[in-house]
This record gives C-alpha cells, sequence and structure tokens, in this order.
C-alpha cells in the first residue's frame, strides 16, 4: 500500500513535472464519418493549441469494455462518447469518473455553461457534445414516391421491399408504436404496460421476415447503396453523411425520429484524467460544438452553438441549419429516447427481443 | 549357503527395493520438473480463471456486501406476509448508506435484475432517503407506491441471497422465486433453451456433413501414393491455415444476395434476378461454413486411423468372396472407427462452442447459444448470466464426453 501511494506520488510529481511537454490521451468514438467530424473539429485543434498528441480509437458502444478495463485495474481509454443511457448507468455502477461542471468554460456571451446546455447535456459524469437521432432513410432514386410517415416504414404493401433495422429493442419498439398509431407523448408510458410491450413486438412482427438486422452504424449506409434493404433505419449523420459526401440519393423520413444524447464519460481510474479533462472541457466549448455541426449533421448539445452553425465544410453552399435533427421542420414529430425508462427496462426487453428474434 | 533370508542389499548396503523407490522417485520429479511449466501455466491461465468465473453463476454477494441490514431483515421474512416495519427501517438505513458510498447504482442493478423498474425505484429513494422519519414503510410508500408492492420485497430478497441458484435456472428458462421454488420462466422470455436445442442441432449436422464428406477425402488420400496423397493433403491443410475469419468472410462473398453463387444460379435460370436464394444470414450459412471450417478436423483424424489400415485385410477378404461392398462394410469400416469416432467427437465438441462464425454468418436463426454469452458478457453485462450460459455448456459437453466413453470407449479413440 505504502509502495503504491509512493509510486502514485512519484508519478504525479513527473506528471506535473511533464506537463510542458506533450501527453497524449485515448479517445473512443464511434468510427466513420463521426470520429472524423470529431477529429476535425475537437481533436486537431486541440492538438494544435496544447501540443498534446490524440490517439483515437474506434467502438461499438457500450459499457463492456469500460467494465472490463475498469474492473480489472487496466484501465487504457481517457475518454469515451457513449449514448446517456450508458452514461447514467456507468455512474450508477461507479465505473466512471464524476465531472466537475465548473470546469465547462462559458458561452461567448457570458452565459454559464450550466445554463448554456440543452436539459440533460451536464450530469454527474457525463457531459454531452452531440443531440443525434434514430430516422429511416430510403433510396429515393429507386423510389419515386417515397414514404413520408413512420406508418410507411412498415407499410410492406404499399412500399414493398427489405427493411433494415438495428439489431436491438431500443428506437425499434417506440417506432413501432408510433407507426401503430400511438401519440408520441404516450409511447414510453405505454411501453411500460405489458399490452404496449406485445404491440410493439406485434408491430415489428409485420416486417420480421423482410428484414435485415444491423449493428454498426456505418452499416445502414452500405445496405441502402447496396440495394440490400428498400429503407432502413440510420443514424441521421450517417446518412447525411452519404448524401453530402458521396452525392447518395438518399432520403431521410424525419416523422418519428427517437432523439438521443451522446456524452463524453471519463472510466474511473483514467490513466491521463487531467489532460483528458482539460480536452473535454475544450470540446464541449460553443466553438468546436458549431465546429462539428459543420461536419456531421448533428446538432450541437449547447445553445449558443447554434447560431454559430455554418455550412457543410467541403460543400459551402449545403446549409447545415436544415440537416440538424433540432430543426424545427423536423422536429414536430420527434421523441427523446426516455433513458429512465430503459435503464430500468432493457435487461427484460433485450431478453424479450432475443427470444422474438430466435424465434 | 546360510539362513539369511534378509532383503536383497544394493552396492552400498541399503536394501535394492528401497534404493529402487528412490531412484523412481527421483525420476518421477525430475519429469514433473520438466511438465511444472505447462501445469503452472496452465492452472494460472487457464483452470483458475474459468472456476473464478464459473463461480459467478452461483454467487453473487453483490446486494448483501452493500445492503447488510435489509439482507439480515428480509432473510427472515417469508414472502408471504406484507413487508413490515422493520424491513422497512433497515432499507432505508442501507439506502442513505449506500447513496453515500455511491453504491446505489449496483444495488439497483441487481434488483432490477429481478424485477424490471426496480432501479429507478432504488435510485430515487435512495435520493430522499436522508429526510424520511418513521414509520419507514409510509414513507417508502409514499415515495413510491412500489414500495407497497410485495413482488418489489420479493426481488430483494432474491437480490439479498449470496449463494443464488437463480443465474444458472435462467440458463434453463427457469425462474427461481423468492420462497425458493422454480417455476417456468414466461413464454415470450424463453430463450435458452431453443437456443441450445438449436446449438445441438447444428453442432450433430455439422458433424454429420463433415463425416459425409470427410471419410471419402481421406479415403482417397490413404490409397493414394505417398507423392500424390502429400499433394492432396497440402489442399487440406490449406485452408486449415487459413485464418478463420477469412474464410468465414469468404463464404459471404460467395453465398450473398448478390454474390457470386447466386449469380451462377441467376446465369443458369435456377434463380431469377429479383427471386435469388437466401444461403447466408441465417442456418443454412451457419452451417455451409461451419462445415467446411471444421472438415479439415474430420479428415485428418480418419486420415491417420486409415493410414494404419492394411490394404491386405480388404484384400483377404475379396480373395474368400466378398463382395466390395461387404468387404468394405465388415471389414474395412470397422477398422476406420476409432478415426471416426475422434473426428465426430473434435468436430462436434468445436462447433458446439462456436462463436465467430455463426455470428457473421448466422443472421437471426443461425446464432447459437455461445452469442447469447457474448450478448451477456458485451453487451448487457451481465456476467453472472453469462457464467451460468457456460456452466451449463461445460456440463453438458462433459456429459457427452462421459456418453462418449460409455458407447465408443475413449481408449477406441485415435488422434494419429
Amino acid at each position: 500500500m505504502k509502495l503504491t501511494k509512493t509510486l502514485l506520488a512519484t508519478t504525479a510529481l513527473a506528471f506535473a513535472a511533464g506537463a510542458a511537454t506533450a501527453g497524449e490521451i485515448t479517445v473512443v468514438s464511434w468510427g466513420g464519418a463521426y470520429t472524423k467530424s470529431q477529429v476535425e473539429a475537437y481533436h486537431k485543434p486541440w492538438m494544435a493549441k496544447t501540443g498534446n498528441t490524440i490517439v483515437s480509437e474506434d467502438y461499438n458502444g457500450g459499457l463492456a469494455e469500460v467494465k472490463a478495463q475498469v474492473e480489472a485495474g487496466n484501465v487504457t481509454w481517457d475518454l469515451v462518447d457513449v449514448e446517456l443511457s450508458d452514461a447514467v448507468r456507468g455512474c450508477d455502477e461507479g465505473l466512471l469518473e464524476t465531472i466537475d461542471p465548473a470546469i465547462l468554460p462559458p458561452a461567448p456571451d457570458g452565459t454559464p455553461a450550466m445554463e448554456d446546455f440543452i436539459d440533460g447535456a451536464v450530469s454527474e459524469c457525463a457531459v454531452a457534445n452531440i443531440v443525434w437521432s434514430t430516422i429511416y432513410a430510403y433510396d429515393s432514386s429507386k423510389m419515386e414516391n417515397g414514404p413520408k410517415t413512420m406508418a410507411d416504414f412498415f407499410d410492406l404493401e404499399g412500399f414493398p421491399g427489405k427493411r433494415g433495422l438495428r439489431k436491438g429493442p431500443k428506437a425499434n419498439l417506440e417506432m413501432a408504436l408510433i407507426a401503430d398509431g400511438v401519440a408520441n407523448t404516450d409511447v414510453y408510458e405505454m411501453l411500460g404496460t405489458e399490452e404496449g410491450v406485445a404491440r410493439a413486438f406485434a408491430k415489428l412482427d409485420t416486417i420480421k421476415d423482410s428484414t435485415v438486422w444491423w449493428e454498426a452504424g456505418a452499416q445502414p449506409p452500405q445496405l441502402l447503396a447496396d440495394g440490400e434493404v428498400a429503407m432502413t433505419t440510420a443514424y441521421n449523420g450517417r446518412i447525411f453523411n452519404a448524401v453530402a459526401a458521396e452525392d447518395k440519393p438518399f432520403e431521410i423520413v424525419w416523422d418519428g425520429q427517437v432523439f438521443d444524447l451522446d456524452l463524453w464519460v471519463m472510466p474511473k481510474g483514467a490513466p491521463n484524467k487531467d489532460l483528458a479533462m482539460d480536452f473535454l472541457a475544450f470540446s464541449t466549448a460553443t466553438e468546436q460544438l458549431a465546429a462539428q455541426a459543420s461536419w456531421i449533421s448533428y446538432g450541437p448539445a449547447r445553445k449558443s452553438s447554434a447560431p454559430l452553425v455554418g455550412n457543410y465544410a467541403t460543400k459551402p453552399d449545403l446549409a447545415m441549419g436544415p440537416q440538424m435533427p433540432t430543426a424545427p421542420e423536423n422536429f414536430a414529430t420527434a421523441i427523446q429516447n426516455d433513458f429512465e425508462f430503459w435503464a430500468d427496462n432493457q435487461d427484460e426487453l433485450n431478453e424479450r427481443f432475443n427470444a422474438w428474434l430466435a424465434k | 549357503m546360510s539362513d539369511t533370508s534378509g532383503p536383497i542389499l544394493a552396492a552400498d548396503g541399503t536394501p535394492l527395493k528401497k534404493k529402487l523407490a528412490q531412484t523412481l522417485f527421483r525420476s518421477r520429479v525430475r519429469a514433473f520438473g520438466l511438465v511444472f511449466p505447462l501445469l503452472a501455466f496452465i492452472i494460472i491461465s487457464f483452470i483458475v480463471p474459468i472456476i473464478l468465473l464459473l463461480t459467478q453463476s452461483v454467487y453473487d454477494s453483490r446486494y448483501a456486501d452493500l445492503m447488510p441490514n435489509s439482507t439480515a431483515a428480509v432473510a427472515n421474512w417469508d414472502a408471504v406476509s406484507d413487508p413490515t416495519e422493520e424491513m422497512a427501517a433497515a432499507m432505508v438505513a442501507d439506502l442513505i448508506v449506500a447513496r453515500e458510498t455511491k453504491n446505489i447504482g449496483k444495488v439497483a442493478t441487481r434488483v432490477n435484475r429481478e424485477k424490471s423498474g426496480t432501479r429507478s425505484l432504488f435510485t430515487k429513494s435512495a435520493r430522499s432517503a436522508k429526510k424520511m422519519e418513521p414509520p419507514y414503510l409510509d414513507a417508502l410508500i409514499k415515495k413510491d407506491k412500489k414500495w407497497a408492492d410485495i413482488e418489489t420485497w420479493k426481488a430483494v430478497k432474491i437480490s439479498a441471497k449470496k449463494f443464488n441458484p437463480g443465474y444458472v435456472a435462467a440458463a434453463v428458462d427457469l425462474k427461481y422465486n423468492a420462497d425458493g421454488s422454480f417455476s417456468r420462466q414466461s413464454e415470450e422470455r424463453r430463450i435458452h433453451g431453443m437456443l441450445f436445442y438449436r446449438t445441438l442441432e447444428i453442432s450433430f449436422l455439422v458433424t454429420v456433413f463433415t463425416l459425409l464428406l470427410g471419410y471419402p477425402v481421406a479415403y482417397l488420400l490413404s490409397t493414394l501414393s505417398v507423392k500424390t496423397s502429400n499433394l492432396l493433403l497440402i489442399l487440406v491443410l490449406l485452408p486449415f491455415w487459413t485464418s478463420l475469419l477469412v474464410r468465414t468472410t469468404a463464404w459471404i462473398a460467395m453465398l450473398q444476395g448478390q454474390g457470386v453463387l447466386n449469380d451462377l444460379f441467376v446465369v443458369f435460370g435456377l434463380a431469377t434476378d429479383d427471386d435469388r436464394f437466401s444461403l447466408i444470414y441465417n442456418k443454412t450459412g451457419t452451417l455451409i461454413s461451419m462445415t467446411h471450417i471444421l472438415l479439415p478436423f474430420m479428415i485428418l483424424p480418419l486420415y491417420s486411423v486409415m493410414k494404419t489400415i492394411p490394404p491386405s485385410y480388404v484384400r483377404a477378404a475379396k480373395s474368400m468372396g466378398a463382395k466390395p461392398a461387404t468387404a468394405f462394410w465388415r471389414v474395412y469400416f470397422p477398422q476406420s472407427v476409432p478415426g471416426i469416432g475422434a473426428g465426430a467427437l473434435l468436430v462436434f465438441i468445436l462447433a458446439i462452442g462456436y462463436y465467430i462464425t455463426p455470428a457473421l454468418v448466422g443472421g437471426q436463426d443461425g446464432q447459437m447459444i455461445s452469442n447469447i454469452i457474448d450478448f451477456h458478457m458485451r453487451k448487457s453485462l451481465n456476467w453472472n448470466l453469462a457464467a451460468a450460459l457456460g456452466l451449463v455448456l461445460l456440463v453438458f459437453v462433459l456429459f457427452m464426453f462421459w456418453l462418449y466413453d460409455r458407447i465408443v470407449g475413449i481408449d477406441n479413440m485415435k488422434l494419429g
């Protein structure tokens, strides 16, 4: 014990002394176009400003790696980009460092950070950077009169062809209920009851045989491009990227979108805590969040960033504002992912979903 | 000769028997010394972790450690009568401590496994536990009426058990109740039985397919001249040496909707362009690629056994008037049985725990039990249930091994 303390003290000293020299942190995110937007908007400016380096790693979401690292006492990740329900659960289970909101810089006009972030964006262990959304999309070159509503997604007769869905109950059950005529505001109340869950699965049953299941966010645009599916649920930024950067003729249907937050969390015992905290504060500043929005169509988590959102980085004539999930014309029928509901029910619903899938 | 029928002595005067035992002991120690590094390695890196992980399937002290008061309080409760004030007071005391030590999330997650919705109930109640005043039962119910529900307390009672058969029960689709009894899991949540059955079915079919395909190949290899058979053996070994992932992805390219095989079918008019065969992302895909990948494990033991069968036996049978088929079935085939046994057992046991291939090409109805274990390890973080599923699988494989020993006999198995 004493030895560990001495070692820790020496390391801390060495760290303090070495602050002038360059450090290295490991930042983990979802890969693809999304990681690229973070590299452009957060990583590069921070590296240029501080002289430190960032090692960027990809993962597929979930807390398993974080849990494994923390429980084995061998943490190699400094900062991880997670979904809200995982941030809450990780914090509850003591897998994450607490974050002092005082490190977050105020908005340019002086509004304190806590008032500048949208509701629920800053919690005990997590700070949000973006608002993202699960939508569905189709290839407009293959469908002339494309689908308009959530119900159309489940209408195999009106819109024939295979469907792509994420392999998991989250967002699928909500969308199934909306398509079945449940009002947006009643979705989670409905899912809390046995009849509601049964109703959602019954609706999913109607398209089960025509469904291709995807797991990684990069898959749905690929499925659409390959013609493997006629329409698929996807993260809106991925579809935007395929449209803007690769000129794919994809069209997003915003009706019944399920939006959620993505947040930075720090695994407990992260090796370069101080540096990573500095990066966290830097990357969630107004300017950086706005800059990210010019690379990918995810909404910034700070209110003060919205007016600064400009045009697409490599196509100056493409305004990013209307591409955001939070744009008024897209947002009318949106529902927010209820993390409390999912934290409570995901074990049971995952089990049910797997049993349903395997049947 | 005098009557000295004492023990025979060695040159230095010690009895020969003792001397012999000493020498033998020394050579055994030396032999053990040589094996020791491997043994230690296996124990440390294989046996101990497996045992540690498997204990998680029946032992879960999270709740009992973090909530000692309520653990003691519910232990005496009969799970039938209404919750008492004493239980509620213990619960509030525990909630206050768990909130202060930031362990409430762990507790809530644990109880939530027994009853969905208790997670938020625990975290919410813990937040205001400090302000609660006696009578605590009413205070808890006032906070959330779920505390009046006996099911909540039953979930607590189950969670509080350190040695908990609940996970193993869940692994075989049973539910462990608060009164210590077991009942069947509700129908829409029964999944493991079906997956175990499917795992067995796929493993059995793969074993049969590899045997049907591998037997003639091994026979051919063993009868050809050494030069030709060595050349052909390389064709068997080449895929064996190729990475598993490469072979699986190659099958994806071959079998997918727009893949090579379907293109050929369309060219030959066996399928139309809009209606191609679904050969992958289902059970068919899993069966095809697993059969291919496991084929060398069948051919190699068969080949090594068949090589030792003297061709003169079959010739002798024929010369005595046996038809070729009779000579094969009554003379050759029985001698190749040890190879079949070894190959079949090897393929079956490898297949039963197969993971990557079904994960990649299994789609929704080609998933096996290992994929659900992976799900609980990586996604749901329910390591206890994953361990329980692993335990059931391990027990089953041992049972198959025992069965094999009873029917065929382990001594009859030849790997080379």
